[in-house]
């Protein structure tokens, strides 16, 4: 009964602690937090854009590829429908797709990196040239393979993104956990004969929280990347996202005709403010949990 | 025994480069026979659908196609499949009957090559001097410039890169009425009008060509150049050794080059095989982009066609090289620093 309070009490102390962390992490850098307000607005647009800003579902013929005007401040688009809430409407897919594919793949890395640590001996040996196999083929060529034998959705393209990105985050998940296994605490814990899986989720990684962080902005990133570069080539079913936006202004030659050019140009901004907050975020992250890391 | 460490330590590498090419191999004989509905029954389906053709006949053009022996069990299939890839013997295109997968990828690779080359080596030689220079010059004014378009240039997509580049060089036209280049000029490998061969009107216009596909190349990779160089530039400018040679009264040029330079490169060298993977794939939306008839566009295509004994080739022909390169890599690295002999193979810093 007393070790158990004694566990809450603990657990609490580290919530806050975490929460201390992340408002520090917010706002002690003045990129990360113009990166942290850059994602804010994408979310919040993100959120109100269905009711704020519904996209036209039917075309009009009389207003096909405009220049921006009143009605319309990014133009309209080969269908005459409004670019702006296409915009305003495209990033929500982007986003979930990425933080649910940067979720799977750091739960598969994790528990891979963290057990094949802990474990050790030959099993770590060969987890360790296996990943360093996977990491030797090219990833984008073989997703552009996969899509030619199966029709990849958002839902299987998240899962096999997911599967394909283990091998990286399992490295550094398993080189961080090497180095908090030495410390004496995990020692302890050891000696105490706690269960393997007791001693990796309740005492190693709740200690390396800020690093799982950053590789998470890093995941969602690559996410983006992969997700963004097949919609391009028209790997991927088209529904409403920036990658779309880019795929349709391209085929539709919006780049002959330099008035319309923001259909072509809002997005490809959109994306790169998306990936850029994100990599802000995550420098910032790194900075707060690892101080050695500042230059 | 430092040598007997050392060819070890190859040993391993070579091994390790051995296995990956064959996981892909063997990766692309389960898609490609051994899935359902795999790509060689839905041949000898269509072929008996459209001809009205047996299935035994049928079965005969897969089988030259895709140059296996379907009748023989599948563990004999799968050895002289490996045997043809140890042959470079890929079969023949679906889409362009009877021409020889290897002599398309013959073709298209030198293109790719040619472009991610130049972009990636100019890249790694600005990217490094700049790199120095700024590690040098922290104090000044335009450092914090210098730095942030590098990790801008860092962040962002390598497509994104190229787009930007295409509006700036062949849509906006400043006020001036016409393109910086004409848009002409930033499709395809070389005009219609020219005849290939070694003149200078050829040549001028393969790098007219070119030159977009290499900026974009250049671009997406020189930030991080930057960076890296910049970070172990200054952490070797801090360390015991070079201030030792500061005492001992060097010239700053060799202290430049012997002591700061070799010591800095180090990570560098490794990541710089690692980029390789990174561009290669990239290099399919670029030359999507830049209508560029590489490697990566020919993949595109065989994809979209489902040829697949074109799919396979290329993938593989792709994966051997980055692994290759990444085993050059290691090489040097031992070359560079000797320290990894003694380490039994791990490497000495990460």
């Amino acid at each position: 009964m007393a070790e158990k309070t004694y566990k809450t009490l603990s657990s609490s102390g580290r919530i806050h602690k975490a929460l201390k962390q992340a408002e520090y992490a917010i706002v002690h850098d003045k990129v990360g937090f113009i990166g942290f307000l850059i994602l804010l607005a994408i979310i919040i647009l993100s959120l109100i854009s269905p009711f704020v800003f519904p996209v036209d579902v039917e075309s009009d013929p009389s207003m096909i590829l405009q220049g921006p005007s009143r009605e319309h401040i990014l133009g309209t688009d080969h269908l005459g429908r409004d670019i702006w809430a296409q915009i305003a409407n495209g990033g929500r897919e982007l986003l979930f797709l990425s933080f649910v594919t940067a979720l799977l793949g750091m739960l598969i890395g994790v528990i891979l990196g963290a057990f094949s640590a802990v474990i050790g001996g030959k099993f770590d040996e060969i987890m360790l040239f296996l990943a360093d196999v996977w990491l030797s083929i090219p990833r984008f060529p073989l997703l552009v393979v996969f899509s030619g034998f199966f029709t990849l959705n958002n839902a299987t393209l998240s899962i096999v993104l997911a599967v394909l990105s283990w091998a990286g985050i399992f490295r550094t998940v398993r080189s961080q956990v090497l180095s908090i296994k030495e410390r004496d605490y995990i020692e302890v814990a050891f000696m105490q004969d706690l269960s393997l899986p007791h001693i990796v989720i309740k005492e190693i990684l709740p200690n390396m929280m800020g690093f799982l962080a950053v590789n998470f902005t890093l995941l969602m990133r690559s996410t983006i990347y992969s997700q963004v570069g097949l919609v391009f080539l028209g790997l991927l079913p088209l529904e409403q996202n920036w990658g779309v936006m880019i795929n349709l202004a391209w085929t539709q030659g919006v780049i002959y005709n330099p008035r319309t050019i923001m259909y072509l140009l809002a997005p490809t901004i959109m994306i790169c403010l998306l990936i850029l907050s994100l990599v802000w975020i995550g420098k910032a992250l790194e900075d707060v949990f690892d101080p050695s890391l500042r230059k | 025994m430092v040598m007997n460490s050392t060819l070890r330590y190859l040993l391993k590498k070579i091994f390790k480069m051995i296995f990956t090419i064959w996981v892909v191999t063997t990766l692309i004989f389960v898609l490609i026979r051994l899935m359902p509905s795999n790509p060689v029954d839905r041949y000898i389906e269509e072929q008996m659908i459209i001809y009205g053709i047996g299935y035994e006949e049928a079965t005969l053009r897969a089988q030259s196609l895709f140059s296996m022996e379907l009748d023989e069990p599948i563990l004999t299939q799968y050895i002289s499949f490996l045997k043809d890839v140890v042959h470079l013997d890929f079969g023949q295109s679906l889409l362009s009957p009877g021409v020889d997968v290897m002599s398309i990828i013959a073709a298209r690779l030198p293109w790719t090559l040619f472009t991610v080359g130049l972009g990636l080596l100019s890249s790694f030689i600005i990217g490094i001097v700049l790199g120095t220079l700024m590690a040098f010059k922290r104090d000044k004014w335009y450092e914090p410039l210098v730095s942030g378009f590098a990790s801008f240039l860092s962040a962002i997509p390598d497509f994104l890169i190229a787009i930007f580049l295409l509006l700036i060089f062949g849509v906006f036209t400043f006020g001036t009425g016409h393109t910086i280049i004409p848009i002409t000029s930033l499709r395809g490998n070389y005009s219609m009008f020219v005849t290939p061969g070694w003149n200078m009107v050829f040549i001028k216009d393969v790098l007219l060509h070119g030159l977009l596909p290499i900026l974009t190349y250049m671009f997406s990779q020189l930030g991080i150049w930057i960076l890296l160089m910049k970070g172990s530039t200054t952490s070797t400018l801090n360390t015991d050794y070079v201030t030792i040679a500061k005492v001992r009264g060097l010239k700053s040029s060799t202290i430049l080059t012997n002591y700061i330079g070799r010591n800095a490169m180090l990570p560098i060298v490794t990541e710089f095989a690692m980029r390789l993977g990174f561009i290669i794939g990239g290099s399919l939306i670029i030359e999507q982009l830049f209508v560029y008839q590489g490697i990566g566009l020919e993949l595109l295509n065989a994809t979209n066609g489902r040829d697949y004994p074109l799919m396979q080739g290329i993938f593989l022909i792709m994966t051997s090289a980055i692994v290759l390169c990444n085993f050059l890599a290691e090489v040097l690295y031992v070359v560079l620093d000797p320290r990894i002999k003694l380490q039994g193979g791990r490497k000495a810093n990460g």
